[in-house]
């Protein structure tokens, strides 16, 4: 190393973007999950402009068709038709954009309440704590999907109504969680030591405890990502999630099962979208997790 | 030389609850200690574990509110004090932890670690803060490049050095040192400890130097306090303390201190027995359990600190024991 001197040295690293980002690009699995999700948002962004027909239009000549690389495919439908003629292609451009939604507002809206409480919980174990902690077990007692049932049918049926519910169910595990983290934390000598710095306690929460609590976080809220889309077929299914002729995943799946012997892809290749897509997010958060723990990145 | 910390009659007794049908228990971990410290000064405080020295390294960083007694820092009284006053008085006193893997954040780079007291405390910007926080760097020896680095990077002497770095960033009047150099191997124990006595001669600052390893305390200090079950026994200029102990808990430390070459005129003294439970304090002195010179009054009477060869010593025999 040529001799610098001292500031301009320690000016050389890297901005903290740009480290977070090469350590997240040095995994690969991280990479291609990044990479299948980015085409998914991409598909429900431009949904109208990728998608070849429109979702809801009716082939009445082309009922359940399969695939194109089956016998009978036609190179009109991609993937096939469904029961009623729709092209699965389509359908399952446009359903990205619920389903995406779905799952991402419920665990945005989930993960942020949650992470508060479960702060709050942890931060004043014997003020704030056993109030927060008992509520979370009475919704831990009931079944969620019923949870989420009497949620939707006291809000109303409507997309909207589902990501709330959703979001309510899975809360308790996100404070559970992060109050287990803080309360772990709370007692080490860094923590004591940002007091003797003189941090407030805001400061103290977001700054010196929470980040070390993030990694059972971020694993959770990935793992429920893919949970809330399910959730979210459940309930349309019932009949209290998105209405029929809207395209989304979990609706597809279950309101094409009649047909899983005679047409296989109807149902499959909506599941094979929440799957991949799964896989991709809980690859994304691996990835995310390893690249936000200093521990795992590699040393200068 | 002024007083930077002047404690009187320091007390910190914990409620413990013992199950549902029994009334809570009180732990009296910290009973009536005084003494005052100037500033550039070093006072040790020993005695074995469970014997309140923690105890008394909290209350004094004010992480603990004292149950009694008085607490002045930089002539300032702490019980009493304004919120403001508090944090205004906190930054004054500051702390190095015993152990040095777990008092530096794993998620914050040194360079912000070290910011992070002028951030919150002064209003200087971010480029003179990274300047005084190189600065220090440098002084406690580590390398510039260092800055951007995560606490897991460094040996433990080096996170000693570093917490120490971050305790001085604010020029405190007090440091309260927690068994700084307990954790780290033999061969780095002297390189913190000159460190520690270089910045204290820079920067005048008094330090509480907590320890249970005498052979350092004799290095560091410049008066010792011995404590027994969240009492002081014994307090006195280092020197005479180490050539001639009074208290009879005092002379089994030392003696129990290990020699290469042991000094075969002094004759070694054992205490039996253990720590008595702090729960249930023996009634008199606290030491008559384990001390070979106990008698009926020892066990009856408590003895207070009384000044003999200007130090102070709580037994009811120093003349008959050490004369």
């Amino acid at each position: 190393m040529t001799t610098s001197t001292p500031l301009d040295q320690s000016l050389l690293y890297p901005s903290p973007l740009k480290e977070f980002w090469q350590a997240f690009a040095h995994n690969t699995g991280a990479l291609g999950g990044l990479a299948f999700m980015i085409l998914l948002v991409f598909c429900a962004l431009f949904a109208p402009w990728v998608a070849p027909h429109d979702p809801s239009e009716q082939y009445r000549d082309f009922l359940l068709t399969p695939p194109v690389w089956l016998d009978g495919g036609q190179w009109q439908f991609l993937l096939g038709t469904d029961e009623l003629g729709r092209d699965l292609l389509s359908r399952l451009i446009h359903g990205a954009r619920l389903s995406l939604l779905i799952g991402l507002a419920s665990v945005v809206l989930s993960l942020i309440p949650g992470i508060l409480l479960g702060l709050v919980a942890g931060f004043f174990p014997r003020l704030l704590g056993p109030g927060i902690m008992r509520l979370m077990d009475i919704m831990l007692a009931l079944p969620s999907l019923l949870l989420a049932v009497a949620i939707v049918a006291i809000l109303g049926p409507g997309l909207i109504n589902t990501i709330f519910a959703i979001a309510i169910v899975s809360l308790p595990s996100y404070v559970r969680l992060t109050r287990a983290a803080v309360m772990g934390e709370l007692n080490r000598d860094y923590v004591t030591a940002a007091q003797l710095a003189g941090a407030n306690l805001p400061r103290l929460m977001f700054v010196t405890v929470l980040p070390n609590c993030m990694a059972p976080l971020i694993v959770q809220a990935t793992l429920s990502f893919s949970s809330a889309i399910l959730d979210a077929a459940a309930l349309g299914f019932l009949g209290l999630g998105v209405q029929p002729p809207t395209p989304e995943w979990g609706t597809m799946l279950a309101s094409a099962r009649d047909y899983i012997e005679r047409a296989w892809w109807v149902v499959s290749l909506p599941g094979l979208a929440i799957l991949l897509s799964v896989l991709a997010i809980n690859l994304m958060g691996d990835g995310l997790r390893d690249a936000l723990d200093p521990k795992l990145k590699n040393a200068q | 030389m002024s007083t930077v910390l002047e404690a009187r009659a320091l007390t910190r007794h914990y409620s413990v609850s013992r199950g549902l049908f029994k009334p809570a228990a009180t732990v009296q971990a910290l009973n009536g200690v005084s003494f005052s410290l100037q500033s550039g000064r070093t006072l040790a405080v020993v005695g074995e574990s469970g014997c309140g020295k923690s105890t008394l390294a909290r209350a004094l960083t004010l992480i603990e509110t004292p149950s009694s007694g008085s607490l002045q820092i930089a002539g300032h009284e702490v019980a009493g004090a304004s919120h403001a006053e508090r944090k205004q008085l906190r930054r004054d006193v500051q702390m190095v932890f015993q152990n040095p893997y777990a008092s530096l954040n794993p998620r914050q780079k040194i360079g912000d670690q070290l910011a992070e007291p002028l951030l919150i405390n002064t209003r200087l910007s971010r480029a003179e803060c990274r300047e005084k926080v190189q600065a220090m760097m440098q002084q406690v020896g580590l390398r510039p490049e260092h800055y951007q680095r995560y606490p897991h990077m460094f040996s433990g002497g080096q996170r000693q050095r570093i917490a120490l770095a971050r305790a001085m960033m604010l020029q405190p009047q007090v440091l309260v040192a927690d068994e700084p150099t307990s954790a780290l191997d033999v061969s780095i124990q002297a390189q913190v400890l000159n460190l520690f006595m270089d910045l204290q001669e820079q920067y005048q600052t008094g330090y509480v130097f907590i320890s249970h390893n005498l052979s350092v305390v004799r290095h560091v200090a410049d008066d010792v306090l011995v404590m027994y079950l969240g009492r002081p026994v014994e307090m006195g200029p280092a020197e005479a303390l180490y050539t001639r102990p009074l208290h009879p808990y005092t002379r089994a430390l030392l003696s129990a201190t290990p020699a290469i070459h042991p000094d075969p005129d002094k004759p070694r003294m054992k205490i039996s027995g253990e720590l008595p439970n702090p729960l249930n304090p023996p009634s008199g002195c606290a030491f008559h359990k384990r001390c070979p010179h106990a008698d009926e009054r020892c066990r009856s009477e408590r003895p207070e600190l009384r000044l003999i060869d200007a130090r102070q010593v709580a037994c009811h025999h120093v003349e008959r024991i050490a004369g």
